[in-house]
């Protein structure tokens, strides 16, 4: 493609698409960004990896069901 | 830089929401500005400044306080932008309406037809993401190549290649429907 040619096509591309005109948002953006800013940590628990999930819930369960395994869990913690 | 904004960026960069409030009121607008000129719909500007804000947010540990907040915030922006362009590869209804809104030139070529200018936009459309924002940027927008490089973290040669590669593309592609520019 000589320069030619693109000067053609550039010529054609801002027919196609000029310029956007300076603007500013519609709507404050603020309240949709800390909506986001508020959803963070629960978005963090659903990060947790299922398998730390279930985990977490068999330690759960077995403390509930023998209760004399505590101090061994919490000499391996 | 005044201590005031020497000030805010710090405590921005500790995660303070307030600093980051602040700057964001500051900047929201510059940072929607130039999103619109990627994304070119004001209602996927929005979107795309929400999440480049919701970036920003999350990297604040690792801004430099001694580098301008406004740059940092444009490359964080543009490259939200190309997220969105890539997930939103525009259709031909949506690129068509989005063409039919968009402003007229100034001086209006009377040898492009209003069928020619469509079908440019449609064949723009279809250009890889990466190659169509350096093009925006560069041909349409008419930026300097320096700024278009920092923005997109990319060297000014590299935004030369993208360039010429977009026009090349485009200029096949509009010979393929029988428009030879």
């Amino acid at each position: 493609m000589n320069t030619h040619d693109q000067d053609r096509i550039q010529h054609l591309l801002r027919e196609a698409l000029p310029p956007t005109q300076p603007a500013e948002p519609a709507r404050d953006l603020w309240p949709a960004l800390l909506e986001r800013l508020n959803a963070q940590p629960i978005a963090a628990l659903r990060t947790v990896p299922l398998l730390d999930w279930a985990l977490a819930l068999g330690l759960v369960a077995l403390v509930a069901i023998a209760p004399a395994t505590i101090p061994v869990l919490l000499y391996y913690l | 830089m005044r201590d005031g904004e020497s000030s805010v960026l710090d405590r921005f960069r500790q995660g303070n929401v307030d600093a980051f409030e602040t700057l964001f009121r500051l900047h929201q607008r510059a940072v929607y500005g130039w999103v619109l000129r990627i994304v070119r719909r004001p209602d996927a500007a929005e979107e795309v400044t929400v999440e480049a804000f919701w970036r920003i947010h999350k990297a604040h540990a690792r801004f430099d306080p001694q580098r301008s907040f406004e740059a940092w915030a444009r490359t964080i922006a543009t490259h939200a932008a190309l997220d969105w362009l890539r997930s939103h590869r525009l259709e031909r209804e949506s690129l068509s309406e989005s063409f039919v809104e968009g402003p007229a030139p100034v001086t209006p070529d009377p040898a492009v037809t209003a069928e020619i200018r469509n079908r440019t936009a449609l064949a723009f459309g279809r250009l890889p993401p990466r190659l169509r924002i350096a093009a925006l940027l560069a041909v349409v927008e008419e930026l300097p190549h320096k700024e278009v490089a920092e923005a997109l973290g990319i060297s000014v040669t590299a935004v030369k290649l993208r360039v010429f590669r977009a026009l090349r593309l485009l200029r096949r592609d509009l010979q393929q429907q029988g428009i030879a520019p």
